[in-house]
């Protein structure tokens, strides 16, 4: 059984990036300390460092994303690396291939680093599973998003967004607003928050949004949106998802909008300082208004740059180690 | 063939006996037990001191992937994996490809088992056509066909009119009727238990109450019709109190468990792993101790392996598209044992649950070491420790959650109709 967390080494260092879960305080610090200089790369009027020259990077995308990809995309192109982007949503696994055999056929074109992103929980555990099995420790793998199950890159750019506006984890409430039942984004969220010391994480939903027994990641359950967002620090409002009227979760995303939604009113019960946050892309007037989105406590845009600045530290320690 | 097996402890569930005996065959059946008869002379001897002589087991749910899935297995993989585990009954469920609606496809089924000449191989039939829940089978020419009892596997039946007149029309025959309690839509798209687990892997959930809301509706038609029906593959805690509760009010109704449901649970899914990926999913540990006290107090009837071959590709993909299920036939005797000696059954008493009354169930001439029966008889060492590989499987499925574990019992001989059929030394 596969029992231990795979994506660190014997040394304890990282050597993918699948989770948050049961990863240390100090990697996760050590994540965010390596991206604070990279925000200042993208700045330069050169953009780009020489940290992974000459080492080739497949984008690796089962899932439809523009804006995931396109951030990795940057990521190790300012890196200096070479990256090839592969959609195989509708080419190769409609042709039968599998996907541990997509992976083999890419190794031989020696890729050094996949970013993967996959529709099943646990894709990404497969392929760094599969390549420790079957001895090619040097391959690397970052999940860009496995089904519901997590979301680490994005979970660390959350982080770094809050520790940059917020500085000290210690003392945070913070509300994530939406489909919890669907998002990876919430998971490593909440896995990062636990790690990191937050004493207060709640999450906001309808009881067919809210996962059984999520209590047991550590978080409280709110179905009332305004006595969850009462003093807290931050707001992570998270996607909803079009497709969720057809399964009966939800009567309308009008209705949704009108419990759940965020706006100026309801942000008032939050602390005065509080910031609003946003995974994108967003849809407007379903789960943020845009007075919101673009107001000033709205940390949405620097959530993107950010973004950029952890998906180099991510793939540059993970190279070098 | 005359055969003797001298100085093991002879335990016959059936009748409670459990003592030092020799046990005599002749003509494929149990001659006599402790004396010989007059004039018995054997033509072989086996030596069982230090073993235990019991009835050969009896698998209420094993596929052999025959017809349509032959690179999973075969019926000549598959048969050989029962006798190495000393089952000598098995009951195949209908989900083949094509199911099993056919009573040609059944014949022939029957006799390729039979030019095999390992265990006896007991179709179960589909209750529908292509098991699609729509329009009965034809249970009679089936029956006639070699089939003892009708199901869906595990694809359920949706539509609750189909089901009344399905019990009903069988009950009508004499027909044996089984049924895994899952409610369709409840479990919609769900791989895992809707728990702790299937909440931080972000893997879609199976409430428990798909069970329990299938199992009241399968026992409301009970009540109301007086039809005899066999649950099969309980999972839940919820699940044992509603087969306790409908056999106190005298329902006629018998339950089964799968083997591997009495030992894991929801966290052996561990980091995905694709090997815990089971139908019913398995279930928390509170569901698991119930399902363990179940059999021990009988609301559980019988123990099956839910013997499901997979090849390794099969396997090794993400969690929800891995095929369900694991290989169980050579894990049924020491998978049992384990849970006897954890629970402290006594040995016949874990016996009963592989043999005599998985037998009762399948209504077939098995399952007990008494006098003029059947000779399908297992030797086995109850205390010998073995390591789990995959070149310990004689079955074509390598797919098992304990590869690598040390198991305890092993399987020295295997008798069918009178004839060694399996030995080990």
């Amino acid at each position: 059984m596969t029992a231990r967390n795979p994506q660190l080494n014997a040394e304890g260092k990282l050597t993918h990036l699948l989770t948050l879960e049961g990863l240390p305080a100090s990697v996760i610090a050590e994540i965010l300390d390596t991206a604070h200089p990279f925000v200042s790369v993208g700045e330069r009027e050169v953009k780009k460092v020489p940290l992974l020259r000459g080492k080739a990077i497949f984008n690796l995308f089962f899932e439809s994303s523009t804006r995931t990809r396109t951030t990795f995309e940057i990521a190790a192109k300012r890196l200096s690396a070479d990256v090839i982007n592969l959609n195989i949503g509708a080419s190769s696994t409609s042709k039968g291939e599998t996907l541990l055999d997509t992976v083999d056929n890419l190794v031989a074109m020696n890729a050094d680093m996949f970013v993967v992103r996959h529709a099943q929980s646990g894709a990404a555990h497969l392929i760094a599973t599969h390549l420790a099995a079957t001895g090619r420790p040097h391959v690397h793998v970052v999940n860009a998003g496995d089904g519901r199950h997590a979301h680490p890159s994005q979970g660390l750019l959350d982080l770094y967004t809050i520790r940059h506006y917020k500085k000290d984890f210690g003392a945070l409430s913070v509300a994530i607003v939406g489909d919890v039942l669907h998002s990876r984004v919430a998971r490593s969220l909440i896995h990062g928050l636990s790690t990191l010391g937050a004493p207060d994480i709640r999450v906001i939903g309808p009881a067919t949004l809210l996962p059984t027994g999520v209590e047991s990641l550590g978080v409280r359950r709110f179905h009332d949106m305004r006595a969850g967002l009462a003093g807290c620090d931050v707001v992570v409002m998270l996607r909803l998802q079009n497709e969720r009227m057809r399964g009966a979760l939800l009567p309308s995303t009008g209705e949704f909008f009108k419990h759940y939604g965020l706006t100026a009113e309801k942000l008032a019960l939050a602390k005065p300082d509080a910031i609003v946050m946003h995974p994108g892309p967003m849809n407007r007037g379903v789960e943020i208004d845009s007075a919101v989105a673009d107001g000033a406590r709205s940390v949405i845009l620097p959530q993107v740059t950010f973004g950029i600045a952890v998906r180099m530290a991510v793939m540059s320690m993970i190279a070098g180690n | 063939m005359r055969i003797a097996i001298r100085g093991g402890q002879v335990v016959d569930p059936a009748s409670g006996l459990d003592r030092i005996a020799t046990l005599c065959i002749a003509d494929g059946r149990i001659a006599a037990l402790g004396e010989a008869p007059e004039g018995f002379r054997a033509d072989r001897e086996i030596d069982a001191t230090g073993l235990v002589v019991a009835p050969g087991l009896v698998d209420l749910a094993a596929r052999l992937r025959e017809p349509g899935q032959e690179h999973k297995a075969t019926l000549d993989s598959e048969l050989r994996a029962a006798i190495a585990g000393g089952v000598t009954s098995l009951a195949c469920p209908p989900d083949t490809d094509p199911p099993l609606d056919e009573p040609g496809l059944v014949e022939m089924l029957k006799q390729r088992a039979r030019f095999l000449q390992r265990a006896h191989v007991y179709p179960v039939g589909a209750l529908t056509r292509r098991l699609e829940g729509a329009e009965l089978a034809e249970m009679g020419e089936l029956v006639d066909a070699g089939c003892v009892a009708f199901s869906q596997a595990d694809r359920p039946l949706v539509d609750t009119q189909v089901l009344l007149r399905a019990m009903q029309y069988a009950a009508t025959f004499g027909h044996r009727v089984w049924l895994r309690p899952q409610d369709a839509h409840l479990a919609r798209g769900g791989v895992a238990h809707d728990g702790d687990v299937a909440t931080r892997l972000g893997l879609p959930a199976i409430p428990v109450i798909a069970e329990t809301v299938a199992l009241a509706t399968i026992l409301a038609v009970v009540r109301a019709t007086g039809v005899r029906v066999h649950l099969c593959r309980l999972s839940s805690a919820e699940g044992v109190a509603l087969v306790r509760a409908a056999k106190a009010e005298g329902l006629p109704v018998t339950a089964d468990v799968g083997v591997h449901h009495l030992h894991l649970c929801d966290v052996d899914v561990g980091w995905f792993d694709p090997l815990a990926n089971f139908v019913p999913p398995l279930r928390a540990t509170r569901d698991r101790d119930a399902l363990r006290a179940g059999v021990a107090e009988g609301t559980i009837d019988a123990v099956c392996s839910d013997h499901a071959p997979v090849d390794d590709d099969a396997k090794q993909l993400p969690f929800a598209e891995a095929d369900p299920g694991a290989t169980g036939l050579e894990l049924l005797l020491p998978l049992t044992l384990k849970w006897a000696s954890e629970t402290a059954t006594p040995l016949a008493s874990a016996l009963a649950r592989i043999t005599c009354r998985p037998a009762a169930i399948l209504g077939v001439d098995a399952g007990t070491l008494a006098v003029g029966a059947p000779a399908d008889v297992v030797v086995f060492d109850p205390r010998r420790a073995w390591r789990l590989e995959r070149a310990a499987l004689e079955s074509q499925g390598k797919n098992t959650p304990f590869l690598g574990f040390e198991l305890v019992g092993r399987v020295c001989a295997t008798l069918v109709a009178g004839a060694i059929v399996h030995e080990r030394r």
